[in-house]
């Protein structure tokens, strides 16, 4: 007897927009202040009406259009109902039967075998988020207002994904092209993308049958990491209950548990007695909304490319290697563009992807910097590489340069600064044969010399090293190449 | 005392024009108004709320701004009362609800917003249903309010404060909002016109919901010219509410005495059946003769789906009341009960003790009606009906200018009389609730009296964004009769 992992998940994803889904109520994230970020409608106050907020839709639609999703030309809200201290008006504005978005997917690639796999989308819809309530001991809770009314796009993927793995590359790639669309941060810490998942297995049982497990939801995951042990610990968990009840899909309801991270174990969580009676129905306060053809073309103009599309494009025509774009790509859009453009200014990608994978990402890293925030600009950085690629500058020289202009004031790193130095520290490659052969001359003429000259004549070339430093140090900017080339000639001759 | 006698018994419209010519300063009329209220409202019951020092000083910002040569507003100095269901930020909203008793909100309703714009002066808040749920006003969690005609009588509901100060001469002009029938029947059963416009020609915008995709607001007079006037100042769009259509707002004042040449009335003869009162279908068949009279041609329409509109109005109207009326729940404000177990509890109790019988009765039906299961028996079947209903009256006003129809089966009732037969009273809006269904527009007039003294109105259907041909039509029967003439004979 043997199982497969059956995963299919709900990813909720704030959306980034100024202000909340139905009201001109800012919209920010703001942990310390509760209630502040409210307004009447917000609140749910008596008389208030909510007004669809545009962007909100538009975001939501390019969200769609990204998953490969059809595009409903007509929806309309409808009220989902429940009683709950953080939901101000006893019900949250959502779609139910036409949603905005349907039938889609996301390809994901399997990290080993470079494998694609085309995952489904069921449907993606556009919410506004709850409140919170906070339970702080002491008998009392509080409830902070400040999420509700944010919008949320709710992605539901088909339970298409067969491991923990599988479902941990689904939210990366997933969180990749969100944050590509510029829709949300996916900020998970503070919530701006949670995900409840369901698990269930199919076992292969030894007499040949193929039986389904009941399904799980394990609730408000907010680390990738989280979902992939919650994934691992359900499908063991789930075997050893199948091997001890039998217990099939369809014979008990659908259970939902938590996951504690500590502890990397699923828990059961308190049991609804009857199977939650949402009462949907239309919102009569919200005309529904149409989309033209023209407005869904408008929007899908505005995509830009995808994560995985850059990724083919950067080991296909930049031909870098698989494990490079990644890297790459994974540091997000602006770090991207960064390398784009240095990979474009030095025209040549191989070299433009090492700096910008090892030097300007570890600096990044010790200097806490966003990649927006980093003191040398891409086009400062494609010059310099640009005069690697054309032999005027050594790659010491550019790592020295590198280095002093990290140090300057983001305003003051420009080409022209860059020049600066390379002029003020002797930086630039020695064309001029005639000095050099002059400091060859006299570094061959010194006399404690004499013992490597002999050991080079003697066929040992690799002891040539020391006199090509006392070479370079009378003439900075020489190529290492160049010198021990006309050194080797020299002795040999 | 006889100069405030005349001041009340005036028109909205010859207040407003004598107030604007200085002909009488907004400070008189409101103090007479205030001292009608003073003198009458103990029997009536028709406010909650009045503000005697509140009221004068805007009728003082208003005549200081007439001498200093300002503009004035198309309402300038007339005193106005307004439903307790639409937000004003400078008073209590109680939806005459023990669970909003204390609600101040921190906003005021689109409609309220325009009144100030037009310098009219909010002289009073006035008693309704509890959110705005019932026919005759004895719902209120507070008082139950008269009708000046008959003080044993209901002035009807939910309206039936904002009815019953017009009709007492407590106000010249009042607002009222109408659901399935409660500016129209009030407007009836206390001798006045009340008109509900189109949905979407007013910003529900701070008026508390009851049923969002029938409720409207709406303008109650004297003359049907007061009600124009009103309407005047508070139809058009307004962003802040989705359902607003952004349609023009013609100018109703100016058309209002031309009649409506060759007018065409439908009249659907089902509703001319078992239950209408003999004095009501006569006042009525009078009022046909008098269009006759003036060359109006009648012709019969068939409304085959009107006959399911009470039935189809009490699954939706508490559907969509089940949900508004969800956010009452004793946590963020309003009643909160003061002993209490847990959580559920917590709501259970402070909606027990806080919502009235009626109210209670409509959340448990709209609950039923859209849980699983039951949503597509009754909700969605309904809303399927709703628009058969929608479509009779495209029909019809493809060869009619407006439908011509008693407002009520009878008279107003005695208060009690129906209380204990909920269904009798449903009943009483069975012409009024395709109008909200439809969305269509409809006004009620003074069209008659009966053996006892009490008024009966008239209703006048109308397409889409046809207010101005109901005031027109409206107008057209009154410059014909004194009905509208008539005062409740009140000490």
């Amino acid at each position: 007897m043997n199982y497969t992992t059956v995963i299919g998940l709900e990813v909720h994803v704030q959306l980034q927009t100024k202000t909340k889904l139905f009201s001109g109520c800012i919209n920010r994230f703001n942990p310390d202040q509760p209630n502040t970020q409210t307004d009447p409608v917000t609140l749910g106050l008596p008389g208030t009406l909510p007004v669809m907020n545009r962007k909100a839709y538009e975001l939501a639609v390019k969200v769609g259009l990204a998953l490969n999703c059809n595009i409903a030309k007509f929806t309309k809200w409808d009220r989902k109902q429940y009683y709950y201290p953080d939901l101000p008006k006893a019900y949250q504005i959502s779609q139910y039967d036409l949603p905005l978005c349907a039938d889609g997917y996301l390809e994901i690639t399997d990290a080993e075998t470079g494998a694609h796999r085309k995952i489904g989308i069921i449907r993606a819809h556009l919410e506004e988020d709850a409140g919170k309530n906070l339970h702080e001991g002491g008998g009392d809770s509080k409830v902070d207002l400040n999420r509700a009314g944010t919008p949320l796009v709710e992605i539901v993927s088909q339970p298409d994904l067969r491991s923990a793995a599988e479902a941990k590359a689904y939210l990366e790639e997933l969180k990749l092209l969100m944050t590509y669309l510029g829709v949300s941060d996916c900020n998970m810490q503070e919530g701006s993308l949670r995900c409840d998942v369901n698990v269930n297995l199919h076992v292969h049982t030894d007499d040949g049958h193929k039986v389904a497990t009941p399904i799980v939801e394990v609730k408000n995951m907010n680390s990738f990491a989280g979902v992939e042990k919650a994934c691992e610990y359900e499908a063991e968990r789930q075997f050893e209950e199948f091997q001890e009840t039998g217990k099939k899909l369809g014979e008990v309801p659908k259970a939902t548990r938590g996951f504690d991270l500590d502890r990397g174990v699923t828990y059961k969580m308190r049991e609804k007695e009857e199977a939650a009676d949402y009462r949907y129905f239309p919102d009569p306060d919200l005309a529904p909304v149409t989309a033209s053809d023209e407005f869904v073309e408008s929007i899908r103009a505005t995509l830009g490319e995808f994560p995985a599309a850059k990724r083919a494009r950067y080991v296909e025509a930049l031909e870098l290697s698989d494990y490079d774009a990644r890297v790459i790509i994974g540091q997000g859009v602006e770090f991207a563009r960064y390398f784009e453009t240095v990979e474009e200014t030095c025209g040549d990608a191989k070299r433009a992807a090492n700096w910008c994978t090892q030097d300007v990402q570890r600096d990044l890293n010790d200097r806490k910097l966003t990649i927006d925030e980093f003191p040398i600009p891409a086009e400062v950085l494609g010059d310099i590489l640009k005069l690697i690629v054309d032999g005027k500058l050594t790659t010491k020289s550019a790592r020295d340069l590198y280095g002093d202009l990290l140090e300057l004031p983001r305003e003051k790193v420009t080409k022209a600064k860059a020049d600066e130095i390379i002029a003020e520290k002797g930086l630039e490659v020695v064309e001029d044969t005639g000095a050099l052969d002059a400091a060859i001359d006299n570094v061959l003429a010194e006399p404690k010399n004499a013992k490597t000259i002999s050991d080079v004549e003697g066929g040992k070339q690799q002891a040539v090293g020391p006199l090509i430093g006392q070479v370079m140090k009378q003439v900075k900017g020489a190529d290492p190449k160049t010198v021990r080339e006309m050194l080797l000639k020299k002795i040999l001759s | 005392m006889a100069q405030a006698d005349q001041i009340i018994a005036k028109s909205a419209d010859e207040l407003a024009r004598l107030i604007a010519d200085g002909g009488l300063s907004s400070t008189e009329v409101t103090t007479a108004f205030l001292d009608r209220i003073d003198a009458v409202d103990s029997q009536v019951e028709a406010f909650l709320h009045v503000d005697r020092e509140d009221a004068l000083k805007q009728a003082g910002e208003v005549d200081n701004k007439r001498s200093a040569g300002e503009a004035l507003g198309p309402l300038a100095g007339v005193p106005i009362a307004v439903k307790d269901v639409l937000c004003d930020e400078t008073k209590a909203c109680t939806c005459a609800s023990r669970m909003l008793e204390n609600f101040r909100p921190p906003y005021s309703s689109h409609v309220v917003n325009r009144l100030k714009a037009a310098d009219a002066v909010l002289i009073g808040r006035t008693n309704m249903d509890e959110f705005a749920m019932g026919s005759s006003t004895e719902n209120s969690g507070f008082q139950k309010t008269k009708n000046p005609w008959s003080l044993d009588s209901t002035p009807g509901g939910s309206s039936g404060g904002s009815a019953a100060a017009v009709a007492a001469s407590m106000a010249p002009l009042a607002l009222g909002t109408d659901t399935g029938g409660s500016i129209r029947q009030p407007a009836g059963f206390c001798g006045i016109v009340g008109l509900k416009p189109t949905y979407g020609r007013v910003s529900r915008y701070g008026l508390v919901a009851f049923a969002s995709s029938l409720d409207q607001v709406g303008p109650m007079s004297h003359d049907v010219s007061g009600s124009a006037r009103l309407l005047q100042a508070i139809a058009g769009h307004d962003p802040l509410d989705s359902t607003s259509l952004p349609e023009p707002v013609p100018d109703y004042l100016s058309t209002i005495d031309q009649p409506i040449d060759g007018l065409r009335i439908g009249i659907c003869r089902e509703h001319y059946g078992e239950g209408l009162s003999p004095e009501v279908d006569r006042a009525v068949q009078a009022a046909v003769d008098t269009y006759i009279e003036q060359g109006a041609e009648v012709v019969d329409v068939e409304l085959p789906h009107s006959k399911y509109s009470v039935a189809t109005y009490y699954i939706i109207a508490p559907s969509e009341a089940s949900s508004n009326l969800a956010r009452y729940d004793g946590i963020h404000y309003g009643y909160r009960a003061e002993k209490f177990d847990d959580m559920i509890d917590l709501y259970a109790r402070s909606r027990g003790e806080s919502f009235g019988a009626e109210v209670k009765r409509r959340i448990m039906l709209g609950t039923y009606a859209l849980s699983a299961g039951y949503s597509d028996q009754y909700y969605n079947k309904a809303l399927k009906v709703r628009r058969l209903i929608r479509r009779d009256f495209d029909d019809a006003f493809s060869k009619v200018d407006v439908i011509l129809s008693p407002v009520t089966p009878s008279p107003a009732f005695k208060i009690g009389e129906l209380a204990d037969d909920p269904l009798a009273m449903y009943l009483s809006d069975i012409y009024t609730i395709s109008a909200n269904l439809a969305g269509i527009p409809g006004i009620s007039i003074p069209a008659g009296q009966s053996e006892s003294g009490l008024p009966i109105g008239l209703q006048l259907l109308g397409p889409t964004f046809g207010e101005e041909t109901l005031f027109r039509a409206a107008r057209m029967f009154e410059q014909r009769t004194d009905w509208h003439k008539q005062r409740a004979a009140l000490a």
